[in-house]
């Protein structure tokens, strides 16, 4: 077993070109993802935060070498895999899975749950006929479904249900990483509950790293180890769950906290900070810091240097410019 | 004082696989220039309690099949479809989770917030486009008098939803029902869009109906909060007292299964296990013997599988349907 993380992701691109004209010509790009590096260790959860557009589904796709990068690398163990051919790639898919948000769209209505969940098995050579069959039961009551269920097809279940048959079939090959985008927004609260419990249960037992992406920072908190924040295409903000909550340092993940509503009618807050305007499309996005337009804090440098993610204090990273290494988490002053 | 009045409503859909009964027995009051939470889950009725309310559920399929409905003295539940559209958009107003595809993409939101007005107050066009200007400043549009020449595609989601409130309020309604207004936002757009709301109704003094799943946004926007489960109202309380002692299992169940953001239930280093409520809602297409909670309720009885509990009155405005409320007080307290 190595120390190298299991999943790590250095300096990651991903431009999407705009073609624009009769000619179709390119004419731009939207930086999806521009310069994001992390790491993940076994057993750990990284949460992954941000709002639509800010890029966190597109790292989960290139991590998952669903798309390619435009630069940048990807380790699994340690070991690059950001340049394999998809054939080359096909012996790491084992070691890097994924739950979606919502599985009824990723599973096929025509085959039954046997065939849906037992198909990596049969995939990467693990497991055939009565062998399959038997390691199927086996994840379906480790996901809390019971073994008969093999025999239905996914209509017959519910949400929860589903995505219990998502994880069950994500973890079929025994993965050491697993990306999981937005797993629970589609469901019930109460449903919800036992989503999260599960992969919480299943990743202390077979010590899983995730990466979890989700808009959600209530569901983020609980599962998270490490959070990073992502405002477009790029980290503001990378540090462990409790600091995060407790001092947040960039003006963006301070808004975000505070925008959320709190299930305690004595906590309405009045102290809302409502940050202005919507978000800058990632196609154009502003010089310099691309939060300043929003920002109360922003200082004419702001608008033309682009603040480096620095580690301000242990293993807590702030790109702010008026967040210097050593700087105090005290509040900022707002500029006029 | 009761502007909106709702008894014993039932709406009922009627499939090839039978009756489905998504809301079974609704009663509740609005007051002038309250704010009233309907909170539960996918598929307890709370949309289709405001479809009803508004007569905007599909005439092929749905039935009211009893209860009524009482707005400013009458019974809209037996209004003509031509005097609901008197009613509609005029004294009662809603909006939906998803502006997108409740405005009409072939048109300018200056046209359809104005089409609004003139078809109501019988103004002359020129004063409805001035009336549809002065709307999208009150809303936080800028520059207004550009945005109502747009298209609500060339608007981001959070103006469309600001569009959506302009013309839902465009003439003075006395209700404005939101069926999961932010929803479909993100974070900071969410927290613009409540603040507007709330604010808008401390200066017009609409009421408002808040349809929404999230127990955050009824903590922060609600004054008075209906529960509903399976098609009927499990409890109704005033929002601190909800929040502060729950007297339903469900309720109860809810605000121990969501993850919280808030300081407290923060344990060092340490991931503490949400509270599941197991199993699932039952189906609507038969009837319910006894509570329709009871299956998923650590605190049933044999009594509760056969015998619906009625809702109690238990003082300060608090009503709970469950026959264990003394048992679920203590586990909360």
């Amino acid at each position: 077993m190595s120390d190298a993380p299991s999943l790590e992701v250095r300096n990651l691109v991903k431009h999407f070109p705009i073609h624009s004209g009769l000619l179709q010509r390119r004419t731009g790009a939207v930086k999806a993802v521009d310069g994001v590096s992390f790491a993940i260790r076994r057993g750990e959860t990284l949460g992954l935060v941000g709002e639509s557009g800010c890029g966190k589904s597109t790292v989960g796709k290139t991590v998952l070498k669903l798309i390619e990068p435009t630069s940048g690398q990807i380790l699994l163990d340690g070991e690059d895999v950001t340049h394999l051919s998809p054939g080359r790639m096909w012996h790491h898919r084992r070691r890097i899975q994924t739950v979606f948000q919502d599985p009824y769209s990723s599973m096929n209505p025509r085959l039954k749950v046997g065939t849906i969940v037992g198909e990596p098995l049969e995939n990467f050579g693990i497991a055939s006929g009565r062998d399959k069959d038997e390691r199927v039961a086996k994840l379906l009551e480790r996901v809390g479904m019971r073994p008969d269920a093999m025999n239905r097809f996914t209509h017959e279940f519910s949400g929860g249900q589903r995505q219990r048959l998502g994880i069950a079939k994500a973890l079929a090959v025994n993965p050491d990483v697993i990306v999981a985008d937005e797993p629970v927004s589609a469901l019930d609260v109460s449903v919800q509950a036992q989503v999260l419990n599960l992969l919480i249960d299943l990743q202390d037992e077979y010590k899983l790293a995730y990466l979890f992406i989700s808009h959600d920072l209530a569901v983020m908190r609980h599962i998270s180890h490490r959070i990073a924040v992502m405002y477009l295409g790029r980290i503001v903000e990378l540090t462990d769950k409790r600091t995060l909550f407790s001092m947040p340092m960039h003006p963006y993940t301070e808004a975000l906290l505070s925008a959320a509503p709190v299930p305690d009618p004595s906590k309405k807050k009045a102290r809302r900070i409502i940050v202005q305007g919507d978000v800058p499309s990632p196609a154009k996005p502003p010089p310099g810091c691309h939060f300043h337009t929003r920002c109360p804090y922003a200082l004419p440098k702001c608008k033309v240097e682009v603040p480096p993610l620095i580690e301000v204090a242990q293993g807590h990273h702030v790109a702010c410019l008026r967040r210097p290494v050593g700087a105090s988490p005290e509040p900022l002053t707002p500029t006029a | 004082m009761s502007i909106l009045t709702v008894r014993d409503l039932a709406t009922h859909f009627h499939t090839r696989d039978g009756i489905i009964r998504a809301v079974d027995g609704v009663s509740f009051d609005l007051a002038a220039g309250e704010t009233l939470g309907i909170v539960g889950e996918s598929g307890c009725g709370k949309s289709v309690t405001a479809l009803t309310i508004m007569r905007l559920i599909p005439p092929e399929t749905a039935r009211i099949a009893r209860g009524s409905v009482e707005f400013e003295g009458r019974e809209l539940t037996r209004l003509s479809e031509e005097q609901m559209r008197e009613i509609r958009g005029k004294s009662i107003s809603m909006i939906f989770q998803e502006p997108m595809t409740s405005l009409n993409p072939v048109l300018t939101v200056g046209t359809q917030i104005a089409e609004n007005v003139w078809r109501h107050t019988g103004v002359s066009k020129q004063q409805a486009r001035e009336r549809a200007q002065a709307m999208l400043d009150l809303v936080g549009i800028a520059d207004s008098r550009r945005r109502l020449d747009e298209y609500p595609h060339q608007l981001s989601g959070g103006m469309r939803q600001r569009v959506m409130i302009a013309i839902a309020l465009s003439c003075d309604p006395r209700v404005l029902i939101a069926d999961e207004p932010t929803t479909a936002l993100d974070v900071t757009i969410q927290a613009q869009i409540l603040d507007l709301m709330l604010e808008l109704k401390e200066k017009l003094g609409t009421a408002i109906i808040m349809i929404t799943h999230d127990l955050g946004v009824v903590a922060e926007t609600t004054q008075r909060v209906v529960v509903m489960y399976a098609g009927r109202k499990v409890e109704e309380a005033p929002v601190e007292e909800l929040f502060a002692r729950p007297l339903h299992p469900y309720t109860h169940g809810l605000m121990r299964a969501i993850p919280r953001l808030d300081a407290d239930a923060e344990t060092a280093g340490r991931r503490p296990r949400l509270k599941e409520i197991p199993g699932m809602v039952p189906r609507l297409d038969r009837p319910i013997a006894g509570c329709p909670f009871a299956p998923r309720c650590d605190f049933a009885t044999e009594r509760c599988r056969v015998e619906a509990p009625p809702l109690e009155d238990h003082g300060k405005g608090h009503l709970a349907a469950c026959w264990e409320t003394a048992r679920v007080q203590a586990v909360a307290a």
